[in-house]
């Protein structure tokens, strides 16, 4: 190599993606999606402009929001979401414990294994609302139906993780534990539950924290909670106690946020 | 950890006598917790309609079941609509989440004592608020529609996006930087030539997951009037119509499982 070949080679970066045909393809797709997207945008535009000003009123809403005209519904909306929240984490989780357990394939026969891991599937596949639209079909409008919606969504997300849990734990413990020739109920109690205890209280209280936010959402199909009563303030335009409404929530999130990262990090 | 003799015997508990009682203690407050909760929550539950809930799913089932497939026709416009909120919202919101990401990292951030509490505040109040009520907000503000649920998805993004960029952003190497830097570099270039490169995969894989779950998220806007599939599903669920509810709620399984498989496709190809 010579002196001016080494002058003209200059450094260039390598780029994200290594394979040229791969990464134009993915620009060229993505610009022709992204104007068939936008083409196919219907927005109608003099509503929008028109909305600026309702925008307007909200934000003023915002900065001076009423908490007293309706204080009746939104403490009733507040102490529903509160309750459900507790129940429904309490009871997901400790029905999450034999699921988990169940779907943890170190310690579980292969049919408990299959069922478990399915009602995990169910429970993860839909989402609260659709959940929520079923139980208040089901069970009536209300709390009760809410309650149901958190636990069955609970079971999936603490179940999944548990049994990813127990099936990473030191084997080496169980082992010692089986080895004093303990029973299945034993090797769970001392070989297992001391491994996995921490992050479980860790996650119950994380799951705490969604299930207040969710609360907050399913009452828009008629759950109970908060979530109905921010709908008809809004469906009233009654945008200062809908915002009083956010503000409290934004602040009982972060409360919650706040305590139980506390509270994990203690306990772990 | 205690150990005790009786009867000459060496006998071995996990806990001392008060850690048992205030473990006791602490189950016996999480009960009487959820009692209280309970009756406080189902004084207005009418016990009635919950004791004829097996009859009325066996009724719902019966209406739902065999789905209506032809309806499945008329679903392609709704879904196209609600992969563009998804899509669209997503690029919208990591537009707009980057920059906070960065004025919210500790090492990036140009003042700490001011603009990254404003910025953290702008995460936090984006993360603590679902996208239904962003929408319903938004419905309300600018109109029922195909925008109202795009933005929704965007002001929700921004807080998860952001939350999880600004992490990656103050865990990257210093010495990286350093060297940069050393070779004369502005800020702009340490920027492009030290800070990027490294958080380049973890914006990636953080912008395919958020898609992920907003494409998840966007089925359901159009319950409040934003638009997608969800606005058919509300129609649906107004007419009683629950054999195209059935074909509805198949559709949203297929798009969240299709879409849940190329996040993960790409994620792994990623990392």
């Amino acid at each position: 190599m010579s002196a001016a070949d080494a002058q003209i080679r200059a450094w260039k970066r390598p780029p994200l993606i290594g394979n040229p045909w791969l990464r134009w393809g993915l620009y060229i797709g993505g610009l022709v999606y992204l104007v068939a997207a936008i083409a196919t945008l219907d927005v109608n535009w003099t509503r929008v402009v028109e909305g600026l000003s309702q925008g307007l009123r909200f934000l003023e809403g915002f900065l001076v929001p009423d908490f007293t005209t309706r204080s009746r519904d939104i403490w009733r909306g507040m102490e529903e979401s509160l309750t459900m929240t507790v129940t429904a984490t309490i009871v997901g989780c400790l029905l999450s414990i034999p699921i988990g357990l169940g779907a943890a394939r170190n310690i579980a026969p292969l049919p408990v294994y299959a069922v478990c891991r399915a009602v995990i599937a169910v429970s993860r596949a839909f989402q609260e609302i659709i959940l929520a639209i079923l139980f208040v079909a089901m069970f009536g409008f209300g709390p009760f139906a809410g309650f149901l919606t958190l636990s069955f969504a609970t079971i999936g997300f603490m179940a999944k993780l548990l049994a990813e849990d127990i099936e990473d734990i030191n084997e080496a413990q169980a082992e010692a534990i089986r080895a004093t020739g303990a029973t299945w109920w034993q090797v769970v109690n001392y070989g297992i539950q001391p491994q996995v205890m921490p992050r479980l209280v860790g996650l119950s209280l994380y799951r705490l924290d969604i299930n207040f936010r969710e609360s907050a959402v399913i009452g828009i199909v008629g759950a109970g909670g908060i979530g109905a009563t921010l709908n008809t303030a809004m469906q009233r335009y009654d945008y200062d106690t809908a915002s009083a409404i956010l503000i409290m929530i934004i602040v009982i999130v972060l409360a919650a946020e706040y305590v139980s990262s506390h509270l994990r990090k203690w306990v772990q | 950890m205690k150990v005790t003799t009786a009867d000459g015997r060496i006998l071995w508990q996990r806990r001392t006598q008060l850690t048992q009682w205030a473990v006791w203690a602490g189950w016996l407050a999480g009960a009487v917790l959820f009692v209280l909760c309970w009756e406080v929550m189902n004084k207005n539950t009418m016990w009635v309609f919950v004791q004829d809930a097996p009859q009325q799913a066996g009724d719902l089932l019966s209406r739902a079941w065999p789905p209506r497939w032809s309806y499945l026709d008329r679903l392609w416009g709704p879904l196209w609509d609600t992969i563009n909120i998804a899509t669209l919202g997503t690029a919208l919101g990591i537009v707009l989440a980057t920059p906070i990401a960065f004025l919210a990292a500790r090492n990036t951030t140009p003042s700490s004592t001011l603009v990254r509490p404003l910025a953290l505040l702008v995460i936090v109040s984006s993360r603590s608020i679902n996208s239904l009520i962003w929408a319903l907000l938004l419905v309300a503000v600018i109109g029922p529609g195909l925008l109202a649920g795009i933005i929704a998805i965007a002001l929700r993004s921004i807080g998860f996006i952001g939350k999880l960029l600004y992490e990656a952003i103050e865990e990257i190497d210093e010495g990286q930087i350093e060297s940069v830097s050393a070779t004369g570099a502005s800020r702009w270039q340490v920027m492009d030539y030290a800070v990027w490169p490294q958080i380049a995969p973890a914006f990636a894989g953080i912008a395919v997951f958020r898609w992920d779950i907003n494409i998840r998220e966007s089925t359901i806007l159009g319950l409040v009037g934003a638009g997608g599939i969800g606005l058919q599903l509300q129609s649906s669920l107004a007419r009683l119509a629950w054999a195209e509810v059935t074909v509805i709620f198949i559709v949203i399984l297929a798009t969240v499982a299709i879409s849940e498989w190329i996040s993960a496709k790409v994620r792994a190809a990623i990392i």
